[in-house]
């Protein structure tokens, strides 16, 4: 069997592995195999479109562009909730949003529905994202920063939730030390870990110590902070809460204003105490501290590794991508497009031994994904009802899938991410597998349905936007290149094409001539059900393989 | 249908009946109602195999006329079988089969194959994709169906599926495709109502002939992880490994056979217990606009060899259903797409065309040929096809009717209209079987002592195979079950029936053996 590349690619490849493949820009082939890889690991899914225009560019220019910030989003969650009989106890109508009104109602149902509001909201930034990795890397800090809204609906207004994407977002692609002090400060997350009851008096280490084991330095072999690190760090965050409005706010009186001393891991720092608003400035000391070890800034590698390119991290990849792509960040301030420009223009990420279909897609990924790479067709931006009835459909499949927007379980993020040694294998169990697959042979046959709206593939309109849907051969070569990052032998593809394209005719002209039928005449509903329901078949087919699992 | 798939739906076949079902006792429906609620599709062991010949067969070769054969000679000179070749029926002289269907030709002489002649549809339609739709659905010419009839019918009998299947009445798939592709047949309306089975039964190879090997990489390391959970996933693997596993031995197939090896897969399904009702597999090559036969000798070339792969299979499954005991279980049917042009082309081929015939197969068909020769005028040109004489939904209707005991209404329900009724298969698979109970006597359950007091002996009898005796009490519920097992051959049994802690009235004891089933009423009195 042979890679896309070519068949002495592989020992070529292999011994670049075994040797550590660099982080040297790549130099070789940029065609759709390698196009649609990049997409695929940035972008969720690779849209025929995105596939054509990025092709257009080189590697660079495309990684480039790829990583470009989009615009802020210019809508907000609406009610969508006002339904069998429940009304916004604060007043706010139906399809308007809640996110200004009553912030201090503490109400745990009606912020419940508003939190479902919000994970349908941004499952539909994730469906409508540009060319861009903005949405992948604020869904990746999402996890980094975890938190699971629905446990804290007694505590949490809504409204801070989309506060937090908005500072995620904001930050996903700027600066990391800012980003996690945006974090620290952030309302939600005071609330959340419990830095709102920090105080000098009865400090609360629970912040202080996710910011170093979670978010900055890790639990790695390179880390060594202490237990009076922890306790030290939580003085340093004492007094950061927030007021009655849920608005951040330093209190200068709940905070410790003596001087905190940390371990040698942190070159034994002694952060000074100050009094006064001044006392607010202290957290600074402590993330600089932080960010001049060594291990922050491989930890953060890691983890993008881990999310990006492939989640076993081998001593080669520890000593020759980590290492190296770790000072690049520190060198750079940690500046994320610095490093993520870095990894994805690597030799590294275009191996396609090592960067090859080895991620298993989450199941955003692949709802997400299968989505945009089928062009489902969404309705109208301006019907909003139908709009979040689709963005539930997927929102409520997602949390089937075990990966819920705003509900991730522990502080640690999606065990995918994180739990050793199985990570990304992780999403798949003989439950999910199976509602994976029975999920796909619904979108590909009548569609799932919410509120009389639906949401189908059509896999006519995606074999249209093919260059040769009329050639059975061409047909399924063009869309493994999309569907698949698993290359398939021929003679795989030769059983796709007679077995279930053709259903056992032995012919290519049948296809073509059929096909050919339909596009004289789209209206023929005869014509068109003969298409649609072999296409039907291969793309049902393709999609109940494990590999369509791989990107 | 009503009636009876709710009881299907609230009773698992071992499990005991409630008393009260939405506030009724199942008394208020009725004795005779309930009994005969038990007697319906799901309840017999019956099984269909449709046998897909994909390409459009060329019926004129494959059953070939001997009354007008001067007609059909003239018409195909190029590609005729030569009248002293063809193979001759027990009593039957208007046609003959092609040289190469010795095996389907023991098959009819040992009255176990019934042909119909020219099975098609009113304004056929000549593309392979669309005809292959309109067999596989039961649609209308200008009609689309998204379901299969298959699909429908077993949706129909099991009712809610796929939503709490498997279950104690339904362990097993409804339907079984030997291959890795699910045929259009088996969609039902809540989805596909069958699973997709290997040839070799191996579910380690479940999707085989497209498992490209995984490499040693990281992605083949993923690959790997995915293909052992998918494999874990079916939740119908352990049945089916299972079932497969019962069976060591089976009588011989061809070997290079394509067909014979999925059909060998289906006899050792069926013979390793499950309760699948319908099989479906198929065979390619049949379209053959060139080359059909060997220029000079007609009796060999493409469709000579397809013709005996496919009677070859045939006759082999069948000795084998003989072999394993299960003859009498199972029904088999062969169909194209469509049948080919009446005249040959000059590529000693035939083009697309309309009807064909169809076989029918089995312990249970009544041997024999429907319809007749068509007429073959010499004005015929190049474009004309063979007039229908039986619409193919007529063969459907009457296999649900006759094997698998289909009330007509659902079976309305399933085909969507009334087709005429062809007397293809023996009545007596549905009704209690009268050849057997006269060969067996009509007491095939009583119980001595009848009026009882604490026990008392029934006696039965069985044709061998699956057999049942069931005992309910007036309100229909069951009991007890002190019979549930297969027997290697016809005999008498008798057992002790204990119905100490049963309050005294009246019970029915209720034999159920292949396609009969009798009731029988004791009485338990005081002491």
């Amino acid at each position: 069997m042979g890679y896309r590349n070519n068949a002495d690619g592989i020992t070529k490849h292999r011994s670049k592995f075994l040797f550590g493949a660099s982080l040297n820009e790549y130099t070789g082939d940029w065609s759709t195999p390698q196009v649609v890889h990049l997409l695929k690991r940035t972008l969720f899914g690779a849209k025929i479109e995105d596939v054509n225009y990025f092709s257009t560019l080189s590697m660079s220019d495309a990684v480039d562009e790829l990583l470009i910030e989009t615009a802020a989003p210019t809508t907000q969650p609406l009610n969508n909730y006002n339904v069998d009989g429940y009304t916004d106890p604060t007043g706010v109508p139906a399809w308007q949003t809640w996110i200004n009104a009553g912030i201090d109602f503490a109400d745990s149902d009606m912020n419940q529905r508003r939190v479902d509001s919000m994970r349908c909201w941004w499952m539909g930034q994730l469906l409508n994202q540009n060319r861009s990795i903005h949405e992948k890397m604020t869904l990746f800090w999402h996890n980094h920063f975890a938190s699971d809204a629905g446990a804290h609906t007694g505590d949490i207004p809504a409204a801070l939730w989309y506060r937090q994407y908005l500072t995620l977002r904001s930050n996903a692609l700027g600066n990391f030390k800012q980003l996690v002090k945006a974090i620290t400060l952030d309302p939600a997350m005071l609330i959340f870990l419990n830095g709102n009851t920090n105080k000098k008096t009865s400090p609360n280490e629970n912040y202080g110590r996710e910011l170093q084991e979670l978010y900055s330095v890790g639990k790695g072999t390179g880390s060594h902070y202490t237990e009076a690190d922890v306790q030290n760090a939580a003085r340093v965050l004492t007094g950061h809460t927030v007021d009655s409005s849920y608005n951040y706010y330093f209190d200068p009186a709940e905070h410790d204003d003596k001087n905190k001393s940390f371990s040698d891991f942190y070159g034994s720092t002694i952060i000074t105490g100050r009094s006064g608003p001044g006392g607010a400035n202290e957290v600074d000391d402590l993330l600089n501290m932080i960010f001049n070890t060594d291990e922050s800034a491989k930890f953060i590698c890691r983890k993008l590794y881990n999310f990006f390119v492939y989640y076993k991290i081998t001593d080669d990849v520890e000593m020759n991508i980590i290492t190296p792509l770790a000072q690049i960040f520190r060198n750079s301030g940690y500046d994320i497009k610095t490093v993520l420009a870095a990894l994805f223009k690597s030799e590294h990420f275009f191996d396609l031994i090592n960067a090859g279909a080895c991620i298993i897609k989450s199941p955003l990924d692949l709802l997400v994904g299968l989505c945009r790479e089928y062009a489902v067709q969404l309705p109208d931006a301006g019907d909003m009802p139908s709009n979040y009835s689709v963005w539930k459909m997927l929102t409520q499949q997602s949390n089937t899938l075990q990966q819920l927007i705003l509900g991730i379980p522990l502080v640690a993020g999606w065990d995918a991410y994180y739990e050793a040694p199985a990570f990304h294998e992780l999403w798949i169990n003989s439950v999910t597998y199976t509602e994976r697959n029975a999920y796909t042979d619904l979108l590909i046959s009548t569609g799932d349905m919410m509120n009389m709206v639906s949401l189908v593939i059509d896999p006519i309109l995606f074999a249209q936007k093919l260059p040769s849907p009329d050639d059975p051969v061409k047909l399924i070569d063009d869309s493994l290149n999309i569907l698949y990052q698993v290359p398939l032998s021929d003679e795989s593809k030769t059983y796709l094409k007679s077995s279930v394209l053709l259903s056992g005719q032995t012919n290519d002209y049948y296809w073509t001539q059929a096909w050919a039928t339909y596009i004289a005449n789209p209206s023929d509903t005869i014509a068109r059900q003969t298409v649609q329901t072999r296409l039907q078949s291969l793309y049902k087919y393709l999609m109940n393989l494990p590999e369509y699992h791989l990107s | 249908m009503e009636r009876r798939n709710f009881f299907k739906r609230v009773i698992p076949a071992t499990a005991v009946f409630p008393s009260l079902v939405n506030g009724f006792t199942i008394k208020a429906f009725g004795a005779t109602g309930f009994f005969e609620a038990l007697a319906g599709a799901a309840d017999n062991d019956h099984v269909l195999v449709l046998i897909q010949l994909t390409g459009g067969n060329d019926g004129l070769n494959t059953f070939v006329p001997i009354s007008n054969y001067s007609d059909y000679y003239n018409l195909r000179s190029n590609i005729a079988i030569p009248s002293d070749k063809i193979l001759k029926l027990d009593n039957y002289e208007k046609a003959g089969l092609h040289p190469a269907m010795q095996g389907m030709q023991q098959l009819y002489n040992d009255e176990k194959l019934s042909i119909l002649y020219s099975v098609g549809y009113p304004s056929p339609n000549q593309s392979h994709f669309r005809s292959t739709d309109i067999w596989l659905t039961g649609a209308d010419a200008d009609q689309y169906l998204s379901t299969g009839w298959t699909g429908r019918f077993l949706s129909n009998t099991y009712a809610n599926f796929p939503i709490g299947y498997p279950n104690a009445t339904m362990p097993d798939p409804l339907g079984i495709q030997i291959g890795s592709v699910l045929s259009t047949g088996f969609m039902g309306p809540g989805g596909f109502t069958a699973m997709a089975v290997p040839t070799d039964a191996d579910f380690y190879n479940l999707i085989n002939g497209t498992l490209d090997p995984a490499p040693d990489t990281p992605m083949g390391n993923e690959l790997t992880y995915l293909r052992t959970v998918a494999r874990q996933t079916n939740k119908y693997a352990d049945v089916i490994v299972t079932a497969a596993k019962k069976v060591s031995s089976q009588s011989t197939y061809p070997d290079n056979n394509e067909l014979a090896a999925q059909l060998k897969t289906v006899a050792r399904l069926v013979a390793g217990g499950l309760k699948t009702k319908v099989y479906m597999v198929s065979t390619g090559g049949f379209d053959t606009h060139g080359g059909q036969v060997q220029v000079g000798n007609t009796v060999s070339g493409r469709h000579s060899d397809l013709l005996k792969g496919v009677s070859d299979a045939i006759a082999a499954f069948c000795a084998d259903l003989q072999y394993l005991g299960i003859s009498k279980r199972v029904v088999g049917m062969t169909f194209s797409e469509f049948g080919r042009r009446i005249k040959s082309n000059g590529s000693a081929g035939t083009d697309h065309g309309t009807a064909q015939p169809v076989f029918v197969f089995g312990d249970y068909v009544k041997s024999g040929v429907l319809g007749n020769p068509p007429d073959l005028p010499s004005t015929i040109t190049a474009d004309d096809n063979l007039p229908m004489q039986y619409d193919f939904r007529s063969v459907y209707s009457s296999v649900l009717r006759d094997w698998f005991c289909v009330e007509p209404t659902d079976i309305t329900t399933i085909l969507y209209k009334n087709y005429q009724y062809l007397p293809f298969l023996k009545t007596t698979a549905c009704t209690i079987g009268a050849d057997e109970l006269n060969r067996l006597g009509t007491n095939l359950i009583i119980n001595y002592p009848n009026p009882f007091v604490n026990s008392t002996t029934i006696s039965f009898k069985t044709m061998g195979g699956h057999t049942l005796v069931q005992v309910f009490d007036p309100t229909g519920r069951l009991v007890a079950v002190p019979v549930d097992k297969d027997y290697d051959g016809e005999g008498a049994y008798t057992i002790t029936f204990d119905g100490q802690r049963l309050s005294s009235g009246v019970y029915y004891a209720r034999l159920q053996n292949g396609s009969v089933q009798q009731v029988r009423a004791m009485l338990k009195v005081r002491q």
